[in-house]
């Protein structure tokens, strides 16, 4: 479904990226762990066409889509929940769906706002209040529900889990299998590598842009060195 | 690295720096200049110290609290003044007070008018897609010498010289957007600094076209089913309309699809670009409104003076019409029509300080800054 194939990215003189390559298939959870600095983030702003590239590239369901712009990229049905969840503060609830819906005709906005509110019931309840004044989880389940809203294919997911209570990450993981039980492919970048593996069919890890280490979740989870360097065993 | 103890001490820092200052510009000045800059270090240095005493911040509290009743009054006004009731009355009054006016206030009015417009056509592009324009009134000068000449070489009527001064505006727009808001950061405001400065600089020596800094004369007025506006009453009407036309136009548009994507982009653009929002071409559609906005105010300006000069079009303008937005509210149509009205109207009241209206300006910016960066009606909250 996606393909990257020795993607380099570089900011200025550092290269972020040192020529990677991943693969996603349809209806899979793929996790990215690493540590920070390894350039998950950067690995999925450059899908997203946010970050340009410096060598490789990047397919989608065959096609070529590295060097389009971001906006034609949403419309392929790559979506992107952003690290830090960069949520629109001075909007609300209902308006923070409705920008997530830009790529998608009005008569679709309704029906995935529906959606997004019986995926995610607390949103529901506040649909007219102020982004900014949401709690850490609510905003994540927002910019889920956000990233939703067109319909994507490929659901991109940036550190789902910073900074929010382990009760609410378990929660939100739980929210995300859903996302991919309904026919969701899911790429999740996270630094939590532990809920990450447990979560995901297959994953990367990431270290100083450079893949060193790939395979089933559940096989990288017994792993004596990942054991050591990402779950503090 | 360590300094002698006394220069480090409270009390001397307040002669110590001063002293040096004065020294620094002595060559330059002479004694007389350097001492009286030497005063006024020492008591800038006071003031500096006192800023940070209790007694300052129990005033700046003070000052918060007001400014932020003022502006919860101005609100509740402002929301009262939406209701039909409310509205009607105002459109009455605006509409036959100017009856019993004389000149002096009818231009105050029409001036008010012009700005108005302008600061509502500023604000698509500083206010909604957060791009910092500092040279806005380069776009009103580029619709007013294009009615002025299209009007004086070929006889171009007023109506058609409208759209003509909106549309070239608009060109010169999208000529200088398409490559600057393809990059983030802040070369969109230092393009549009250098486009003011560069545009005022070619009127007044491009002398075969704009006939340099004497200005073009005898520029066209409009004229209405065989009558040509000439009064002050009718320029005053006509701006009337076209603010009224501006507030409605601007109202539908930030509450369309396209307005919530402009807000998008100015909170986050790339969590904007990352929703399939192309931000650059809303960005430039942004731009290139605001600029055809500029325009056709400038054609107006040019019809109504009868006569348009490159000294109509100095930065300060631009400056003055972005202070509107900011101190009435970015984002806030009634903000900005406050704010326009507080800059024209203030400056008339007090024009036996005039030669201060700068500093009232600078000081009254950074009060806003300080405790309310919103504006007075802004509704735009902080990051």
């Amino acid at each position: 479904m996606l393909e990257l194939r020795d993607v380099i990215v570089s900011y200025g003189m550092i290269d972020a990226l040192k020529g990677i390559s991943l693969i996603v298939e349809p209806g899979e959870i793929v996790a990215l762990i690493g540590a920070n600095g390894a350039g998950k983030s950067t690995t999925l702003m450059s899908i997203s066409g946010v970050t340009g590239l410096r060598g490789g590239t990047i397919s989608y369901d065959g096609e070529p889509i590295s060097g389009r712009p971001a906006h034609e990229i949403v419309k392929r049905g790559i979506s992107q929940v952003p690290e830090g969840r960069r949520i629109f503060a001075g909007m609300t609830v209902n308006e923070n769906l409705e920008i997530g819906a830009f790529s998608r005709s009005k008569e679709e906005l309704s029906e995935g706002i529906e959606r997004a509110f019986s995926l995610f019931p607390t949103l529901g309840e506040r649909r007219k209040q102020l982004g900014g004044t949401l709690s850490g989880g609510e905003q994540q389940m927002l910019a889920i529900g956000r990233a939703l809203m067109s319909r994507p294919k490929l659901l991109l997911l940036d550190e789902p889990s910073l900074g929010l209570a382990p009760i609410i990450v378990s929660r939100i993981f739980k929210i995300i299998r859903e996302i991919n039980e309904q026919g969701t492919t899911i790429l999740l970048v996270e630094q939590n590598a532990r809920a990450a593996l447990r979560l995901a069919h297959r994953a990367y890890v990431l270290e100083t842009g450079k893949i060193v280490m790939q395979g089933k979740a559940s096989h990288l989870e017994k792993d004596p060195g990942i054991k050591k360097a990402y779950l503090g065993e | 690295m360590t300094y002698p103890r006394i220069l480090n001490n409270k009390f001397f820092n307040i002669v110590w720096i001063p002293c040096w200052a004065g020294l620094l510009v002595l060559p330059v000045t002479g004694a007389g200049k350097a001492i009286r800059i030497f005063a006024v270090a020492v008591g800038l240095m006071f003031l500096w110290r006192l800023s940070k005493h209790d007694a300052f911040t129990t005033l700046r509290n003070a000052a918060a609290e007001k400014i932020s009743k003022t502006s919860a009054v101005l609100m509740s006004f402002s929301r009262y003044a939406e209701s039909p009731l409310a509205a009607a009355i105002t459109l009455a009054l605006l509409i036959l007070l100017p009856v019993f006016l004389n000149d002096y206030y009818r231009d105050i009015m029409t001036l008010t008018g012009i700005y108005i417009v302008l600061a509502l056509g500023l604000n698509l592009i500083v206010g909604q897609a957060g791009l910092l324009n500092l040279g806005y009134v380069a776009f009103s000068a580029i619709g007013a010498y294009t009615y002025a000449i299209l009007s004086t070489k070929f006889g171009l009527s007023f109506w058609p010289g409208l759209v003509a001064g909106a549309a070239t505006a608009a060109f010169f727009a999208v000529l200088l957007g398409s490559p600057t808001l393809r990059l983030r950061g802040d070369y969109f405001a230092i393009v549009t600094l250098g486009l003011g400065e560069i545009t005022r600089i070619i009127l007044n020596n491009w002398d075969s076209l704009t006939n340099g800094p004497n200005g073009i004369s005898q520029v066209g007025r409009p004229v209405l089913f065989g009558y040509v506006l000439h009064t002050t009453l009718d320029f005053y009407y006509l701006i009337l309309l076209i603010a009224i036309g501006t507030v409605f136009a601007m109202k539908r548009l930030m509450t369309s699809r396209i307005g919530r994507a402009w807000i998008a982009i100015r909170e986050d653009e790339i969590a904007a670009e990352t929703m399939g929002i192309n931000t650059f071409r809303l960005k430039l559609l942004a731009f290139v409104l605001g600029s055809a906005w500029a325009g056709l105010t400038g054609v107006f300006f040019a019809a109504k003076m009868a006569f348009v000069s490159p000294e109509s079009f100095t930065f300060f303008e631009s400056v003055m019409i972005l202070c509107m937005v900011v101190l009435g509210g970015m984002g806030s149509i009634p903000g900005i029509i406050l704010g326009a009205l507080l800059l024209i109207t203030l400056p008339e009241v007090f024009r036996d300080f005039q030669d201060y209206r700068m500093l009232a300006f600078g000081v009254a910016l950074v009060l806003m800054m300080v405790f309310r960066p919103q504006g007075l009606l802004g509704t735009a909250k902080g990051k």
